[in-house]
Order: C-alpha cells, then structure tokens, then sequence
C-alpha cells in the first residue's frame, strides 16, 4: 500500500513537472490568451464566486458585509411568496417555450433545409429576422394587445362579436402570461436555428443516399435515424442556448407587462433579482436569488445534454 | 437497371425541382408540410410589417376605429416629427446616436481583437491549463449574463467604471459566444498553413495578423454580428446614469413615455433601431452560416 501510495504521488510529481516544461515552453500561449483570460475572469469568474460569497452574508453595499449563513435561502423558499410566484412563472414559460422554441428551430431548419437556394437564403431572414429585431420591437405588441378599443386585437374580437368591452391584455393576469409566451416564442429562432441550418447543410449526402438503399421508407426514418444523429453537436448548442434564454427570461414580462407588473403576476425570477439587487440595494439577498438560478441553470443544462446524447440510438 | 432508367425517362419532362426530388418523399406530404411552413413565415413577419407599416401611418389612422393592418396613406410624417421632438430634448437625438454607435464600435473592435487571439492559441496549440479554459467558457454559455450582473455593478464600481462607457465596453470584450464560435471555427484551420508561415520565419504575431486572421473571415463576420446586436441593442440603463452618455433604445423607451399621441414616432424609433442589426445579417448571411457550421458542442 506504501509503495503503492509513494508511486503515484510520483506520477503526479513528474506529471506536474511536465506540466510546467510545457508550460514554460508556451510562454507565447499565455501572452496571446491572456487579454481575453484576464478580462473574462474579471466580468463572468470573480462575479460568479463573489456571488456564491455574498448569498451567505446580509449586504447592502453601505455596511461591510455580514455572514448569516442559510438565511437568504431560508427566506427565500419560506417567507418570499413573491419569488415563488416568480419560480412559477419563469418555471411555467421555461418549460412551454424552451421545449417548444427548441423543436420549432429544429423544424423550420429541416424544412427550409430542402428548398432550392435562393428561396432558403429569404427565409432563414425571414425566421431569424425576430430575434435581432426583437428588444427594439417589442413596442409593436404594445399596439397590437393595446388595451382600449384601437387596439388591433380587441378591435377584431369585438368586430367579431366575441367580447363586447375591451381587455387589458397586459393588466389582465389571465392573459399576461400567455402572451408573453408567445412573444418569446415568436424570438425563439435565434443562434440555436442558424446552427441547425448550417448543421444540417453539413449532413454527407452520401449517407442518405445509402439510407435509400437501406430502405429507409419516409422523411420521418430519415431524419431519426441519418439526420439526428449526425446533428448531435448542434442538438447540444442548440439546446445551450434555448435553456439559458428561457430561464433568464425578464426583457419581454417587463416591457410588456411593466415592472413592476399588476400584482407580480409577470414576475420571473431574474426580474426579482433586478428588483432586490438594483431597487432595493440587498445584494445579499439577491446574490441567493442569482445563485439558486445559476444552480438551476447548470443543472438542466447537464440534464438535458445527457439527454441529447441518446438521440437516434 | 432496367426500371431505373424507365422512373428517369419518365421524370425527364417534367420540372426541375421535381427531377431533384429525394425518391422517399410524398408529395402530400411536402404539400402540406411547404403549406405550414409558409404560413408560420407568414406569422413571424407579420409583427415586423405591422411595425413598418405603423411607423408610416398618420396620427389619425393609428387612432382609426375599426384599425387597418397596412397604412392607408402612408408618410414619413413621424421620421420627420420624432427629429422635431429629440431636438426639443435636453440631449439632442444626435447624441444618442453618437453614443450607441460607439458604444458599439467600440465594443465590438475590442471584442474582436481580444477573443480571435484568445481563441487563436486555444484552437492550434496544446498547451497546460488550455482545454480547462475553454470547458470554462462552455459553463459560461450555460448561464445567462444577469446572474453576474451584480458582482459585475461592484466591480465596476471600484475601478470607477460606473458611468462611464468602459463600464460597456470592457466586459463586451469577453463575450464567451463569440470567443466560442471563433475557437471551433479556427479549428477547422489547417495546421500546416501556421508551420509553413513559420518556416518562412514569421513570428507568432506575423502568423496572427497575416495567416490566420484573413482565412477565418466567416468567424469575424459572426462575431461582430453578436457583439453588435448585444450592444446596440443595449438600454444601458444599469451602469450609466448621465443622459447624455445613455443610449438609442434608452431614448426609445423616454419618447415612449410621452404618451399615445407619440405612438407612431416611437414605432419610428423601433426602426431606425432595428435596420442596422438586420441589414448587417442579411449582407453577411452565408458566412455566418459558415461558421455556425462549426458551432457544435463536441464532448
């Protein structure tokens, strides 16, 4: 056992030792990935752990900060109803647009995929096109859902004869949920599509063609069992991005709906982190409240990619 | 063989695309599938012609009963009032222009500069402590910016950013999507492109400037199209509080607060905001393509 131990911790010493011959001979490495390092280290690495820090203490910027241990999160699950409205909502439009902003990237990918050149160029512009407009367009919704009656949708339903007076559509909290999601849906084509697209244009035709010989019978088996596969990478990505969107979600509730909301009923839970950290200045508090969403987000992230990796076996 | 060449011979007449079709397609079925797709791209520009069509619709149309979807007599009138009310502004409407793009210029520049380098040594050489950096940078698109965006305040703070343009401009610099599309793309780069130019005595450098930066011009492309839809798109309402210093869709969101009457001027707005990101995607399309091509997360 001795020797054994004594063994590897000479491995280690000589691997280490490697380690630092190859190092020094990579000076040049480091010197060019150094700016980017230093800079990305600063703004996303030193926030991340200095917020795991500040969730532990009571902080509000003027005192030093104050260790309390769990009680940020004690209060956070048991006495902040507000938040876990918030955890409903994001919860709700994470779990309807993500899945569906996902497969909705997917298909119009697919499907574009086979049109003849020109007309695909148009309509990957067409479907991405939302996604870079969006912050700025979002004020369309506002006169679209207007809640008087110039407003483009109460006027057609009461042209129509289905309501008689007006709705509030963004006071309303049976309708402000619902039509947020299908504004974020209405974005969802972003990054996720353009990588499916180029992902799919990458397939080796050689590889359908053999499927055609194997008797692979619709586009259906195609896209399962050639398609699907040969697209993990982007699946992955994809994936990426769509969960990191749908659980950050706070543009679209707090333009539409307005921050704060009629009775929290749009909160999500990045908008009760602004509302803590930047309104009422309890930076422990809402460093708890970025940590829990850090820990969801990592966690579903895994989750899901495991998932991705069985496709089409 | 025989039946082969028969299918062929009777295809030979008909049209191209049908000549081009895969053999295990139905038709219905593409019928059906074409007809669905060409409705949902109706629905998704749908929203973006309503607010073109309502940016050109005079003030007593936008109040018509029952509304029209497409401007009847349609004007400029609202371009031409939305100067007329930034110039009333105690910051001109000039000033905000100024400040998104160079926010934007900016941040881009020094994104760009910054992340191909980085991503350069990442992507051609093995070096201790490289593949951990980049799997670092993979946990950071699982993530979404506003978790750090506390810490990032203190931060700021002291080093006396806050309410200065660095305090946009330093942290656009790290970007993790663009130094992550860079590094899979520079990837697909041969390797003996480098060592030719460095038999021919380059220096690191050299190699940089001359080799590598003109062959992955897709990726550039790419990345200045994320960056700059990030921060032109920015509000900057966190970190700077002069309203000379604030940005294009700051000033959005003030003439929107001027009440209904300036609805139209402020679907003007949207569109001078919104022309910039999308004519830039449009003009760079096929290599952004290129490099999502490469954008795959591989295990």
């Amino acid at each position: 056992m001795k020797e054994y131990i004594k063994k590897y911790f000479a491995l280690r010493k000589h691997n280490f030792q490697v380690g630092v011959k190859k190092a020094k001979k990579s000076k040049m490495c480091y010197a060019f990935l150094a700016p980017y390092a230093l800079v990305f280290a600063v703004f996303y690495i030193v926030p991340l752990v200095t917020s795991i820090f500040f969730s532990f203490t009571y902080y509000n910027i003027l005192e030093m900060p104050r260790f309390i241990g769990l009680d940020n999160y004690t209060s956070l699950i048991l006495d902040d109803d507000i938040f876990l409205k918030g955890v409903k909502n994001t919860f709700m439009i994470a779990v309807i647009t993500g899945p569906l902003g996902y497969l909705m990237s997917f298909l119009f990918a697919w499907l574009i995929n086979e049109l003849p050149r020109w007309i695909r160029t148009i309509a990957i512009v067409v479907f991405y096109a939302p996604s870079i407009a969006g912050a700025a367009c979002l004020v369309v919704f506002s006169i679209l859902f207007r809640g008087d009656a110039y407003g483009n949708m109460n006027a057609l339903l009461m042209e129509m004869g289905i309501i008689d007076t007006p709705i509030l559509w963004f006071q309303d909290p049976r309708y402000m949920l619902p039509i947020c999601m299908v504004v974020i849906l209405w974005m969802s084509l972003g990054s996720g599509f353009l990588a499916f697209v180029a992902g799919l244009q990458g397939v080796d035709r050689a590889q359908f063609e053999a499927g055609y010989m194997d008797g692979i019978k619709n586009r259906w088996q195609e896209l399962w069992f050639i398609t699907l596969p040969n697209m993990k990478p982007m699946l992955l990505f994809g994936a990426v991005m769509t969960i990191t969107q749908s659980f950050g979600v706070c543009d679209v509730t707090m333009q539409l709906c307005g921050y704060p909301s009629t009775d929290y009923e749009a909160r999500t839970v990045v908008t009760h982190l602004f509302d803590y950290g930047f309104t009422r200045f309890e930076m422990g508090y809402a460093s708890a409240i970025a940590t829990v969403l850090f820990v969801v987000m990592i966690l579903c992230n895994k989750g899901i990619q495991s998932l991705l990796r069985r496709v089409g076996t | 063989m025989s039946k082969k060449m028969k299918v062929e011979k009777a295809y030979k007449p008909k049209a191209k695309i049908l000549k081009k079709r895969k053999p295990n397609r139905s038709l219905v079925g593409d019928f059906f599938l074409y007809l669905f797709l060409l409705g949902m791209a109706f629905l998704m520009v749908f929203p973006l012609v309503f607010s073109v069509s309502s940016a050109l619709k005079p003030l007593d149309e936008l109040f018509l009963f029952p509304p029209k979807i497409l401007a009847q007599n349609p004007t400029l009138d609202n371009f031409a009032d939305l100067f007329v009310t930034m110039g009333k502004s105690w910051v001109t409407f000039s000033r905000y222009i100024f400040n998104t793009v160079w926010l934007t210029f900016a941040g881009t520049a020094g994104h760009l500069i910054v992340a191909s380098m980085g991503a350069f040594v990442l992507a051609k050489y093995d070096f201790p402590g490289g593949k951990t950096f980049f799997k670092v940078v993979t946990v950071s698109l699982m993530f979404s910016g506003y978790i750090t965006q506390i810490p990032n305040y203190l931060i700021l703070n002291a080093f006396g950013w806050i309410d200065t343009y660095w305090s946009l401009v330093i942290p656009a610099f790290a970007f993790p999507m663009g130094f992550f599309l860079m590094k899979q793309f520079m990837e697909g780069l041969p390797m003996s492109l480098i060592e030719a130019a460095k038999i021919d005595g380059a220096r690191e450098w050299r190699v940089f400037i001359d080799i590598v930066m003109p062959n992955v011009k897709p990726a550039w492309l790419t990345m200045i199209i994320y960056s700059v839809q990030s921060l032109w798109n920015n509000p900057a309402n966190m970190f700077i509080y002069s309203e000379e210093k604030k940005t294009l869709v700051y000033a959005l969101q003030q003439v929107g607060g001027g009440g209904i009457a300036r609805t139209g001027q402020v679907q003007a707005v949207s569109i001078v905001i919104m022309v910039v990101p999308i004519t830039i995607f449009i003009m760079s399309e096929s290599q952004i393509l290129e490099t999502m091509a490469s954008s795959g997360l591989k295990d």
